[in-house]
Protein backbone atom coordinates (compact mmCIF):
# COMPACT_ATOMS: atom_id res chain seq x y z
CA UNK A 1 0.00 0.00 0.00
CA UNK A 2 1.61 3.51 -1.29
CA UNK A 3 0.58 7.08 -1.10
CA UNK A 4 1.15 8.96 -3.56
CA UNK A 5 3.31 11.67 -2.65
CA UNK A 6 4.89 14.76 -4.12
CA UNK A 7 8.52 14.67 -4.89
CA UNK A 8 10.99 17.18 -3.63
CA UNK A 9 14.56 17.32 -3.11
CA UNK A 10 15.69 18.09 0.11
CA UNK A 11 19.45 19.56 -1.20
CA UNK A 12 17.71 21.74 -3.55
CA UNK A 13 15.62 23.01 -0.85
CA UNK A 14 18.76 23.42 1.82
CA UNK A 15 20.09 25.48 -1.48
CA UNK A 16 16.90 27.88 -1.20
CA UNK A 17 16.42 28.17 2.50
CA UNK A 18 20.10 29.49 2.95
CA UNK A 19 20.16 32.42 1.07
CA UNK A 20 16.94 33.16 2.79
CA UNK A 21 18.45 33.83 5.91
CA UNK A 22 21.46 35.64 4.47
CA UNK A 23 20.15 39.05 5.64
CA UNK A 24 18.56 37.80 8.63
CA UNK A 25 22.28 36.08 9.64
CA UNK A 26 24.66 38.52 8.61
CA UNK A 27 27.44 36.15 10.28
CA UNK A 28 27.02 32.98 7.90
CA UNK A 29 29.21 32.24 5.30
CA UNK A 30 29.46 29.02 3.46
CA UNK A 31 32.54 26.69 2.65
CA UNK A 32 32.48 23.95 -0.39
CA UNK A 33 34.65 21.92 -1.75
CA UNK A 34 34.20 21.69 -5.72
CA UNK A 35 30.45 20.20 -5.28
CA UNK A 36 28.53 23.44 -4.81
CA UNK A 37 26.38 22.78 -7.61
CA UNK A 38 25.53 19.41 -6.49
CA UNK A 39 24.62 20.48 -3.09
CA UNK A 40 23.20 23.80 -3.68
CA UNK A 41 25.39 25.94 -2.53
CA UNK A 42 26.08 27.31 -5.92
CA UNK A 43 22.90 29.77 -5.23
CA UNK A 44 24.63 31.16 -2.56
CA UNK A 45 27.99 31.39 -3.86
CA UNK A 46 27.20 33.52 -6.95
CA UNK A 47 24.37 35.77 -4.52
CA UNK A 48 26.92 36.55 -2.00
CA UNK A 49 30.61 35.82 -3.16
CA UNK A 50 32.32 37.50 -0.50
CA UNK A 51 31.06 34.88 2.11
CA UNK A 52 31.56 32.08 0.26
CA UNK A 53 35.22 30.37 0.14
CA UNK A 54 35.67 27.31 -2.02
CA UNK A 55 38.50 25.03 -0.57
CA UNK A 56 38.63 22.47 -3.75
CA UNK A 57 38.24 18.70 -2.58
CA UNK A 58 40.29 19.29 0.60
CA UNK A 59 38.31 18.25 3.38
CA UNK A 60 40.56 18.13 6.26
CA UNK A 61 41.73 21.71 5.00
CA UNK A 62 37.43 23.03 5.03
CA UNK A 63 36.62 21.77 8.15
CA UNK A 64 39.60 23.29 9.91
CA UNK A 65 39.08 26.78 7.93
CA UNK A 66 35.51 26.79 9.54
CA UNK A 67 36.05 25.81 13.10
CA UNK A 68 38.93 29.16 12.75
CA UNK A 69 36.20 31.35 11.24
CA UNK A 70 33.57 30.09 14.16
CA UNK A 71 35.99 30.48 16.79
CA UNK A 72 36.11 33.91 15.24
CA UNK A 73 32.26 34.61 15.43
CA UNK A 74 30.79 33.31 12.08
CA UNK A 75 28.42 30.83 11.20
CA UNK A 76 30.06 28.57 8.59
CA UNK A 77 28.23 26.44 6.68
CA UNK A 78 30.25 23.80 5.24
CA UNK A 79 28.64 21.40 2.31
CA UNK A 80 30.05 18.48 0.58
CA UNK A 81 28.92 15.06 0.32
CA UNK A 82 28.08 13.14 3.17
CA UNK A 83 30.80 10.59 2.53
CA UNK A 84 33.53 13.30 1.72
CA UNK A 85 32.17 15.65 5.01
CA UNK A 86 32.32 13.40 7.84
CA UNK A 87 34.66 10.39 7.07
CA UNK A 88 37.51 12.22 5.49
CA UNK A 89 37.65 15.04 7.80
CA UNK A 90 36.48 12.71 11.38
CA UNK A 91 39.57 14.12 13.04
CA UNK A 92 38.79 17.58 12.47
CA UNK A 93 35.31 17.72 13.14
CA UNK A 94 36.61 15.96 16.85
CA UNK A 95 39.73 18.07 17.50
CA UNK A 96 38.72 21.72 16.48
CA UNK A 97 34.84 21.67 16.21
CA UNK A 98 33.79 18.92 18.61
CA UNK A 99 36.09 19.15 21.49
CA UNK A 100 35.59 23.10 21.85
CA UNK A 101 31.98 22.97 21.07
CA UNK A 102 32.09 25.57 18.11
CA UNK A 103 29.57 26.83 15.83
CA UNK A 104 29.85 24.99 12.86
CA UNK A 105 27.33 23.49 10.66
CA UNK A 106 27.86 20.50 8.62
CA UNK A 107 25.13 20.11 6.01
CA UNK A 108 26.09 16.90 3.88
CA UNK A 109 23.91 15.64 0.91
CA UNK A 110 24.46 12.66 -1.14
CA UNK A 111 23.86 10.08 2.51
CA UNK A 112 22.57 6.74 2.49
CA UNK A 113 22.68 5.06 -0.51
CA UNK A 114 20.16 6.88 -3.09
CA UNK A 115 23.31 8.00 -4.85
CA UNK A 116 22.60 4.74 -6.18
CA UNK A 117 24.71 4.03 -9.46
CA UNK A 118 27.93 5.70 -8.31
CA UNK A 119 28.53 2.32 -6.00
CA UNK A 120 29.76 1.49 -2.58
CA UNK A 121 32.50 4.26 -2.42
CA UNK A 122 29.93 6.95 -2.60
CA UNK A 123 27.15 5.22 -0.62
CA UNK A 124 27.38 7.06 2.96
CA UNK A 125 26.10 4.19 5.30
CA UNK A 126 28.51 5.46 8.01
CA UNK A 127 28.03 8.41 8.62
CA UNK A 128 25.64 8.60 11.02
CA UNK A 129 27.66 6.44 13.63
CA UNK A 130 30.49 8.25 12.94
CA UNK A 131 28.65 11.83 13.80
CA UNK A 132 27.04 10.31 17.12
CA UNK A 133 30.20 9.15 18.21
CA UNK A 134 31.16 13.25 18.89
CA UNK A 135 29.37 14.94 21.75
CA UNK A 136 29.40 17.82 21.27
CA UNK A 137 27.59 17.57 17.58
CA UNK A 138 23.30 17.38 17.63
CA UNK A 139 22.76 15.05 14.17
CA UNK A 140 19.51 15.66 12.40
CA UNK A 141 18.05 13.62 9.14
CA UNK A 142 15.05 15.57 7.59
CA UNK A 143 11.92 13.67 6.58
CA UNK A 144 11.38 15.18 3.56
CA UNK A 145 11.77 18.47 2.29
CA UNK A 146 9.99 20.72 4.25
CA UNK A 147 11.68 19.38 7.36
CA UNK A 148 14.66 20.08 5.55
CA UNK A 149 14.37 24.17 5.60
CA UNK A 150 12.70 24.00 9.36
CA UNK A 151 16.10 21.94 10.40
CA UNK A 152 18.48 24.29 8.88
CA UNK A 153 16.74 27.23 10.02
CA UNK A 154 16.95 25.51 13.40
CA UNK A 155 20.45 24.64 13.19
CA UNK A 156 21.65 28.45 12.31
CA UNK A 157 19.19 29.48 15.29
CA UNK A 158 21.08 27.75 17.81
CA UNK A 159 25.03 27.54 19.13
CA UNK A 160 27.08 24.73 18.84
CA UNK A 161 27.77 22.04 16.20
CA UNK A 162 25.13 20.52 14.02
CA UNK A 163 25.16 18.06 11.56
CA UNK A 164 22.21 17.72 8.95
CA UNK A 165 22.29 14.52 6.38
CA UNK A 166 20.60 14.48 3.15
CA UNK A 167 19.84 12.46 0.26
CA UNK A 168 20.70 12.98 -3.41
CA UNK A 169 17.32 11.76 -4.89
CA UNK A 170 14.42 13.60 -4.25
CA UNK A 171 12.19 12.08 -1.87
CA UNK A 172 8.43 12.10 -0.58
CA UNK A 173 7.21 15.26 0.65
CA UNK A 174 5.43 14.16 3.82
CA UNK A 175 5.13 17.30 5.59
CA UNK A 176 2.47 19.79 5.27
CA UNK A 177 3.80 23.53 5.16
CA UNK A 178 2.80 24.08 8.87
CA UNK A 179 4.73 21.89 10.15
CA UNK A 180 6.46 22.62 13.49
CA UNK A 181 9.93 21.24 13.72
CA UNK A 182 11.50 21.10 17.64
CA UNK A 183 15.57 20.16 17.04
CA UNK A 184 15.50 17.09 19.43
CA UNK A 185 11.94 16.53 20.07
CA UNK A 186 10.37 13.41 18.18
CA UNK A 187 7.80 13.78 15.45
CA UNK A 188 4.66 11.70 16.15
CA UNK A 189 3.12 10.51 12.55
CA UNK A 190 0.42 8.55 13.40
CA UNK A 191 -1.05 7.10 16.85
CA UNK A 192 -1.12 3.57 17.63
CA UNK A 193 -0.54 1.10 20.55
CA UNK A 194 0.53 -2.16 18.65
CA UNK A 195 4.05 -1.55 17.72
CA UNK A 196 6.01 1.52 16.85
CA UNK A 197 7.86 2.45 13.80
CA UNK A 198 10.56 4.57 14.23
CA UNK A 199 12.19 5.42 11.24
CA UNK A 200 14.55 8.36 9.86
CA UNK A 201 14.87 10.22 6.65
CA UNK A 202 14.12 8.54 3.73
CA UNK A 203 12.40 5.60 5.11
CA UNK A 204 9.63 8.10 7.00
CA UNK A 205 7.44 8.19 4.12
CA UNK A 206 7.60 4.09 3.62
CA UNK A 207 6.95 3.34 7.57
CA UNK A 208 3.88 5.57 6.80
CA UNK A 209 2.88 3.16 3.99
CA UNK A 210 3.91 0.54 6.35
CA UNK A 211 1.25 1.16 8.97
CA UNK A 212 -1.43 2.13 6.67
CA UNK A 213 -0.94 -1.86 5.10
CA UNK A 214 -0.72 -2.94 8.92
CA UNK A 215 -4.00 -0.82 9.62
CA UNK A 216 -5.74 -3.09 6.99
CA UNK A 217 -4.60 -5.92 9.42
CA UNK A 218 -6.30 -4.36 12.18
CA UNK A 219 -2.82 -3.52 13.75
CA UNK A 220 -2.25 -0.40 14.71
CA UNK A 221 1.00 1.03 14.29
CA UNK A 222 2.76 4.58 15.62
CA UNK A 223 5.19 5.93 13.20
CA UNK A 224 7.70 8.07 14.82
CA UNK A 225 9.93 10.39 13.07
CA UNK A 226 13.29 10.89 15.07
CA UNK A 227 14.54 13.66 12.92
CA UNK A 228 17.25 14.61 15.54
CA UNK A 229 19.66 11.29 17.00
CA UNK A 230 21.63 13.21 19.01
CA UNK A 231 20.15 14.47 21.38
CA UNK A 232 17.54 11.86 20.93
CA UNK A 233 13.95 11.90 22.63
CA UNK A 234 14.31 9.24 25.26
CA UNK A 235 10.88 10.29 26.62
CA UNK A 236 9.44 9.33 23.44
CA UNK A 237 11.63 6.68 22.13
CA UNK A 238 10.30 4.70 25.97
CA UNK A 239 6.60 5.91 25.91
CA UNK A 240 6.77 3.78 22.47
CA UNK A 241 8.24 0.75 24.07
CA UNK A 242 6.23 1.15 27.09
CA UNK A 243 2.90 1.74 25.50
CA UNK A 244 3.02 -0.06 22.34
CA UNK A 245 5.74 -3.48 23.83
CA UNK A 246 7.84 -3.68 20.24
CA UNK A 247 9.76 -1.51 17.91
CA UNK A 248 10.55 -1.21 14.43
CA UNK A 249 13.64 0.85 13.52
CA UNK A 250 13.99 2.10 9.73
CA UNK A 251 17.22 4.37 7.95
CA UNK A 252 19.28 4.18 5.45
CA UNK A 253 22.14 3.59 7.43
CA UNK A 254 24.50 0.63 8.26
CA UNK A 255 23.04 -1.55 10.93
CA UNK A 256 25.46 -0.21 13.31
CA UNK A 257 25.89 3.21 15.24
CA UNK A 258 22.60 4.76 13.63
CA UNK A 259 19.06 5.20 14.61
CA UNK A 260 18.83 1.46 16.02
CA UNK A 261 21.73 1.79 18.08
CA UNK A 262 20.62 4.83 19.66
CA UNK A 263 16.87 3.21 20.46
CA UNK A 264 18.32 -0.21 21.58
CA UNK A 265 20.67 1.47 23.85
CA UNK A 266 17.67 3.88 25.12
CA UNK A 267 15.37 0.69 25.57
CA UNK A 268 17.64 -1.36 27.11
CA UNK A 269 18.59 1.08 29.44
CA UNK A 270 14.89 1.92 30.49
CA UNK A 271 12.11 -0.56 28.81
CA UNK A 272 13.71 -3.17 27.14
CA UNK A 273 11.50 -5.10 24.45
CA UNK A 274 11.79 -6.77 20.86
CA UNK A 275 13.10 -4.15 18.31
CA UNK A 276 13.78 -5.19 14.57
CA UNK A 277 15.95 -3.27 12.80
CA UNK A 278 14.99 -2.44 8.57
CA UNK A 279 18.51 -1.24 8.24
CA UNK A 280 21.55 -1.65 5.53
CA UNK A 281 23.76 -5.20 6.76
CA UNK A 282 27.09 -4.27 4.75
CA UNK A 283 27.91 -2.76 1.66
CA UNK A 284 25.66 -2.63 -1.60
CA UNK A 285 27.15 -2.05 -5.26
CA UNK A 286 25.77 -0.05 -7.78
CA UNK A 287 22.59 0.60 -9.28
CA UNK A 288 19.27 2.53 -9.66
CA UNK A 289 18.76 4.07 -6.27
CA UNK A 290 15.23 2.56 -5.48
CA UNK A 291 16.33 -1.28 -7.04
CA UNK A 292 19.24 -0.42 -4.18
CA UNK A 293 16.64 -0.03 -1.76
CA UNK A 294 14.47 -2.60 -2.34
CA UNK A 295 17.33 -5.23 -3.09
CA UNK A 296 18.36 -3.96 1.05
CA UNK A 297 14.91 -4.58 2.00
CA UNK A 298 14.30 -0.61 2.95
CA UNK A 299 10.70 -0.14 2.06
CA UNK A 300 7.38 -0.08 2.97
CA UNK A 301 6.98 -4.02 2.95
CA UNK A 302 10.36 -4.43 4.84
CA UNK A 303 8.72 -2.17 7.44
CA UNK A 304 5.59 -4.36 7.42
CA UNK A 305 7.56 -7.75 7.45
CA UNK A 306 9.60 -6.42 10.51
CA UNK A 307 6.80 -5.53 12.13
CA UNK A 308 5.21 -8.40 11.63
CA UNK A 309 8.31 -10.06 13.00
CA UNK A 310 8.56 -7.92 16.20
CA UNK A 311 4.85 -8.35 16.76
CA UNK A 312 5.44 -12.16 17.17
CA UNK A 313 8.20 -12.00 19.67
CA UNK A 314 5.86 -9.72 22.13
CA UNK A 315 5.64 -11.55 25.43
CA UNK A 316 2.40 -10.74 25.87
CA UNK B 1 42.37 50.50 21.14
CA UNK B 2 43.24 48.66 24.59
CA UNK B 3 46.35 47.92 25.84
CA UNK B 4 49.09 46.12 23.49
CA UNK B 5 52.29 44.44 24.19
CA UNK B 6 51.89 43.69 27.50
CA UNK B 7 54.59 44.17 28.45
CA UNK B 8 56.87 44.66 25.68
CA UNK B 9 60.80 43.99 26.56
CA UNK B 10 64.36 44.95 25.27
CA UNK B 11 66.15 42.12 23.00
CA UNK B 12 68.28 41.85 26.24
CA UNK B 13 65.63 41.23 28.52
CA UNK B 14 63.98 38.98 25.84
CA UNK B 15 66.93 36.21 26.21
CA UNK B 16 66.64 36.22 30.41
CA UNK B 17 62.65 36.32 30.32
CA UNK B 18 63.25 33.07 27.74
CA UNK B 19 65.25 31.42 30.12
CA UNK B 20 63.14 31.58 33.00
CA UNK B 21 60.61 30.92 31.21
CA UNK B 22 62.71 27.81 30.23
CA UNK B 23 62.71 26.90 33.95
CA UNK B 24 59.15 27.77 34.30
CA UNK B 25 58.41 25.08 31.24
CA UNK B 26 60.52 22.45 32.71
CA UNK B 27 59.41 22.31 36.18
CA UNK B 28 55.92 22.00 35.24
CA UNK B 29 57.05 18.81 33.32
CA UNK B 30 59.04 17.50 35.22
CA UNK B 31 56.08 17.80 38.21
CA UNK B 32 53.47 16.30 35.71
CA UNK B 33 55.65 13.69 35.04
CA UNK B 34 55.25 13.89 31.58
CA UNK B 35 55.32 16.38 28.61
CA UNK B 36 57.69 17.89 25.94
CA UNK B 37 60.19 20.12 26.46
CA UNK B 38 62.19 19.35 23.28
CA UNK B 39 59.56 21.90 21.10
CA UNK B 40 58.58 23.49 24.80
CA UNK B 41 62.67 24.96 24.56
CA UNK B 42 63.33 25.39 20.64
CA UNK B 43 59.80 27.43 20.25
CA UNK B 44 60.66 29.24 23.14
CA UNK B 45 62.54 32.45 22.07
CA UNK B 46 60.21 32.35 19.04
CA UNK B 47 57.43 33.01 21.58
CA UNK B 48 58.68 35.69 23.61
CA UNK B 49 59.37 37.44 20.61
CA UNK B 50 56.15 37.38 19.47
CA UNK B 51 54.16 38.01 22.97
CA UNK B 52 56.80 41.16 24.19
CA UNK B 53 57.29 42.39 21.15
CA UNK B 54 55.00 41.52 18.04
CA UNK B 55 51.56 40.68 19.20
CA UNK B 56 48.57 43.41 20.13
CA UNK B 57 47.02 41.88 22.91
CA UNK B 58 44.76 42.24 26.40
CA UNK B 59 45.10 39.63 28.88
CA UNK B 60 42.68 40.62 31.04
CA UNK B 61 40.26 40.54 28.05
CA UNK B 62 41.92 37.20 26.69
CA UNK B 63 38.95 37.83 23.63
CA UNK B 64 39.23 40.86 22.84
CA UNK B 65 37.97 41.08 19.01
CA UNK B 66 40.57 43.18 17.89
CA UNK B 67 43.47 40.70 18.88
CA UNK B 68 46.32 39.40 17.26
CA UNK B 69 45.81 35.33 17.09
CA UNK B 70 48.51 33.16 17.80
CA UNK B 71 47.64 29.87 17.26
CA UNK B 72 49.97 26.95 18.50
CA UNK B 73 49.23 24.04 15.68
CA UNK B 74 52.39 22.25 17.58
CA UNK B 75 50.20 21.64 20.69
CA UNK B 76 52.22 19.08 22.45
CA UNK B 77 54.73 21.85 22.92
CA UNK B 78 51.87 23.57 25.52
CA UNK B 79 54.67 23.95 28.45
CA UNK B 80 56.65 26.30 26.70
CA UNK B 81 53.35 28.31 25.45
CA UNK B 82 51.60 27.96 29.21
CA UNK B 83 54.60 29.77 30.68
CA UNK B 84 54.80 32.35 27.91
CA UNK B 85 50.68 33.13 28.60
CA UNK B 86 51.52 33.35 32.38
CA UNK B 87 54.63 35.77 31.78
CA UNK B 88 51.99 37.63 29.48
CA UNK B 89 49.52 38.14 32.11
CA UNK B 90 46.64 35.51 31.26
CA UNK B 91 46.82 33.68 34.25
CA UNK B 92 48.79 33.22 37.30
CA UNK B 93 51.98 32.29 37.23
CA UNK B 94 50.55 29.38 39.93
CA UNK B 95 48.65 28.21 37.35
CA UNK B 96 51.53 26.27 36.07
CA UNK B 97 51.28 23.88 38.72
CA UNK B 98 48.02 22.66 37.33
CA UNK B 99 49.43 21.48 33.89
CA UNK B 100 48.26 17.71 33.30
CA UNK B 101 46.54 17.87 36.39
CA UNK B 102 43.07 16.27 37.15
CA UNK B 103 40.35 19.32 36.60
CA UNK B 104 43.53 21.52 35.83
CA UNK B 105 43.40 24.72 33.98
CA UNK B 106 46.32 23.74 31.65
CA UNK B 107 45.34 20.60 29.59
CA UNK B 108 48.73 18.54 28.32
CA UNK B 109 48.01 19.96 24.62
CA UNK B 110 46.82 23.09 24.71
CA UNK B 111 42.88 23.36 24.71
CA UNK B 112 40.76 27.06 24.04
CA UNK B 113 39.82 26.61 28.26
CA UNK B 114 42.95 28.03 28.74
CA UNK B 115 42.56 32.32 28.62
CA UNK B 116 45.12 32.88 25.43
CA UNK B 117 44.49 29.80 23.71
CA UNK B 118 42.44 30.24 20.58
CA UNK B 119 42.80 26.21 19.16
CA UNK B 120 41.66 22.98 20.47
CA UNK B 121 45.52 20.54 19.50
CA UNK B 122 47.22 17.76 19.76
CA UNK B 123 46.50 16.15 16.69
CA UNK B 124 49.07 17.51 14.34
CA UNK B 125 48.30 19.77 11.11
CA UNK B 126 45.41 21.61 11.99
CA UNK B 127 46.39 24.84 12.64
CA UNK B 128 47.29 26.91 9.63
CA UNK B 129 43.94 26.05 8.34
CA UNK B 130 42.27 27.09 11.79
CA UNK B 131 44.27 30.02 11.47
CA UNK B 132 43.46 30.99 7.79
CA UNK B 133 39.87 30.77 9.33
CA UNK B 134 40.50 33.68 11.57
CA UNK B 135 42.49 35.58 8.57
CA UNK B 136 39.17 35.47 6.49
CA UNK B 137 36.74 36.50 9.15
CA UNK B 138 39.45 39.70 9.66
CA UNK B 139 38.54 40.35 6.26
CA UNK B 140 34.90 39.53 6.36
CA UNK B 141 34.68 41.92 9.43
CA UNK B 142 37.10 44.67 8.32
CA UNK B 143 39.28 44.32 11.33
CA UNK B 144 43.09 45.07 11.21
CA UNK B 145 44.59 42.28 13.26
CA UNK B 146 46.81 39.78 11.68
CA UNK B 147 47.00 35.86 12.28
CA UNK B 148 50.62 34.01 13.48
CA UNK B 149 50.00 30.17 13.30
CA UNK B 150 53.19 28.36 14.54
CA UNK B 151 54.00 25.02 13.23
CA UNK B 152 56.13 22.35 14.09
CA UNK B 153 58.67 21.14 10.96
CA UNK B 154 57.70 17.31 11.58
CA UNK B 155 53.99 18.23 11.29
CA UNK B 156 54.57 19.77 7.89
CA UNK B 157 54.32 15.84 6.84
CA UNK B 158 50.64 16.24 7.34
CA UNK B 159 48.51 16.98 4.32
CA UNK B 160 46.58 19.50 5.59
CA UNK B 161 49.12 21.51 6.06
CA UNK B 162 49.69 21.98 2.43
CA UNK B 163 45.79 22.08 1.51
CA UNK B 164 45.29 24.68 4.05
CA UNK B 165 48.90 26.62 2.42
CA UNK B 166 47.60 26.29 -1.54
CA UNK B 167 44.10 27.93 -0.21
CA UNK B 168 46.01 30.35 2.03
CA UNK B 169 47.54 32.05 -1.38
CA UNK B 170 44.43 31.43 -3.40
CA UNK B 171 42.40 33.57 -0.90
CA UNK B 172 45.51 36.04 -0.56
CA UNK B 173 45.39 35.71 3.27
CA UNK B 174 47.36 38.41 3.70
CA UNK B 175 47.14 38.60 6.87
CA UNK B 176 48.26 35.56 7.76
CA UNK B 177 52.04 34.32 8.91
CA UNK B 178 53.19 30.87 9.18
CA UNK B 179 56.24 30.08 11.67
CA UNK B 180 57.95 27.21 11.12
CA UNK B 181 60.13 25.86 14.29
CA UNK B 182 62.62 24.16 12.41
CA UNK B 183 64.18 22.43 14.92
CA UNK B 184 65.15 19.28 12.62
CA UNK B 185 63.70 16.20 15.14
CA UNK B 186 60.25 14.82 15.81
CA UNK B 187 59.11 12.38 17.66
CA UNK B 188 60.71 9.19 17.19
CA UNK B 189 64.11 10.81 14.95
CA UNK B 190 65.37 13.60 13.39
CA UNK B 191 63.13 14.73 10.22
CA UNK B 192 65.55 14.14 7.51
CA UNK B 193 65.20 9.93 8.64
CA UNK B 194 61.73 10.50 8.86
CA UNK B 195 60.62 12.21 5.72
CA UNK B 196 62.43 14.57 3.99
CA UNK B 197 61.42 17.68 3.83
CA UNK B 198 63.84 19.65 2.10
CA UNK B 199 63.92 21.72 -0.22
CA UNK B 200 61.36 23.23 2.95
CA UNK B 201 61.58 27.08 1.56
CA UNK B 202 60.99 25.73 -2.30
CA UNK B 203 57.93 24.22 -1.33
CA UNK B 204 56.35 26.83 0.50
CA UNK B 205 57.16 29.39 -2.25
CA UNK B 206 55.24 27.39 -4.62
CA UNK B 207 52.55 27.03 -2.89
CA UNK B 208 52.45 30.91 -3.26
CA UNK B 209 53.82 31.91 0.23
CA UNK B 210 56.58 34.93 0.68
CA UNK B 211 59.62 32.71 2.27
CA UNK B 212 61.40 34.13 4.88
CA UNK B 213 64.66 32.44 6.74
CA UNK B 214 66.25 33.48 10.62
CA UNK B 215 67.65 31.69 13.42
CA UNK B 216 65.19 31.12 15.67
CA UNK B 217 66.75 32.01 18.74
CA UNK B 218 68.16 35.57 17.71
CA UNK B 219 65.82 37.44 19.24
CA UNK B 220 66.22 40.66 17.12
CA UNK B 221 66.48 38.45 14.13
CA UNK B 222 62.98 37.12 14.86
CA UNK B 223 61.58 40.25 15.40
CA UNK B 224 62.87 41.88 12.15
CA UNK B 225 62.03 39.03 9.99
CA UNK B 226 58.71 38.91 11.74
CA UNK B 227 58.22 42.14 10.78
CA UNK B 228 59.08 42.13 6.99
CA UNK B 229 57.34 38.81 7.24
CA UNK B 230 53.78 41.15 7.95
CA UNK B 231 54.34 43.53 5.62
CA UNK B 232 52.50 41.24 3.03
CA UNK B 233 51.16 37.49 3.47
CA UNK B 234 50.60 34.79 3.36
CA UNK B 235 54.64 34.53 4.54
CA UNK B 236 56.60 32.04 6.14
CA UNK B 237 59.52 32.20 8.44
CA UNK B 238 61.26 29.10 8.86
CA UNK B 239 63.21 29.74 11.90
CA UNK B 240 66.33 27.64 12.85
CA UNK B 241 65.85 26.14 16.61
CA UNK B 242 67.80 23.96 17.96
CA UNK B 243 65.15 21.36 19.61
CA UNK B 244 66.14 21.15 23.42
CA UNK B 245 67.54 24.51 23.19
CA UNK B 246 69.31 25.90 26.58
CA UNK B 247 70.24 22.19 28.23
CA UNK B 248 73.26 20.70 26.74
CA UNK B 249 72.33 17.25 27.02
CA UNK B 250 68.68 18.18 25.49
CA UNK B 251 70.10 19.78 23.06
CA UNK B 252 69.59 17.92 19.50
CA UNK B 253 68.78 15.10 21.51
CA UNK B 254 65.50 12.98 19.91
CA UNK B 255 65.45 11.49 23.55
CA UNK B 256 64.00 14.66 24.72
CA UNK B 257 61.01 15.25 22.09
CA UNK B 258 58.51 13.93 24.79
CA UNK B 259 59.46 12.68 28.11
CA UNK B 260 60.24 14.39 31.35
CA UNK B 261 63.45 14.25 32.95
CA UNK B 262 64.56 12.30 35.67
CA UNK B 263 65.31 13.84 38.75
CA UNK B 264 69.26 14.42 37.84
CA UNK B 265 68.81 15.37 34.60
CA UNK B 266 66.17 18.14 35.99
CA UNK B 267 68.56 19.26 38.23
CA UNK B 268 71.36 19.54 35.78
CA UNK B 269 69.01 21.31 33.21
CA UNK B 270 68.05 24.13 35.87
CA UNK B 271 71.74 24.69 36.40
CA UNK B 272 72.03 25.15 32.92
CA UNK B 273 69.54 27.35 32.62
CA UNK B 274 70.28 29.03 35.35
CA UNK B 275 73.32 30.57 34.11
Amino acid sequence: MTTTRAMAAPRETYGRTLLTMAEDYPDIVVLGGDLNVSTFVHLWRDQYPDRFFDFGPAEQNIVGVAAGLAAAGKIPFVSTFSVFGTGRPYDQLRVLISQPSLNVKLVCTHAGILTGEDGMSAHSIEDLSLMCSLPSFRVVTPADSVETDRAVRAAAAIHGPVYVRLPRAATPVVHTDDYRFDLGQADTLRPGADVSIIAVGSLVAPALDAAAALASQSINARVINLHTLAPADTDAIVAAARETGAIVTAEEHYVHGGLGSVVAGVTARHCPVPIEMVALRGYTGSGPAYELMAKNGLTAAGIEQAALQVISRKTT
Amino acid sequence: MAAVNQPALSVDDMRSTAQALRRDSLEMIFRAGSGHPGGSFSEMDILVALYFGILRYDAANPGWPERDRFILSKGHASPGFYAVLARAGYFDRAELASFRQTDGLLQGHAHPMTPGVEMNSGSLGMGLSFALGHALAARLDGRNYRVFALLGDGECQEGEIWEAAMSAAHHQANNLVAIVDRNRIQNDRFTDEVMTLEPLADRWRDFGWNVFHCDGHQHAAILDTLRQAMQSGPSVVIADTVKGKGVSFMENNPGFHGRAPNPDEYAAALDELAR
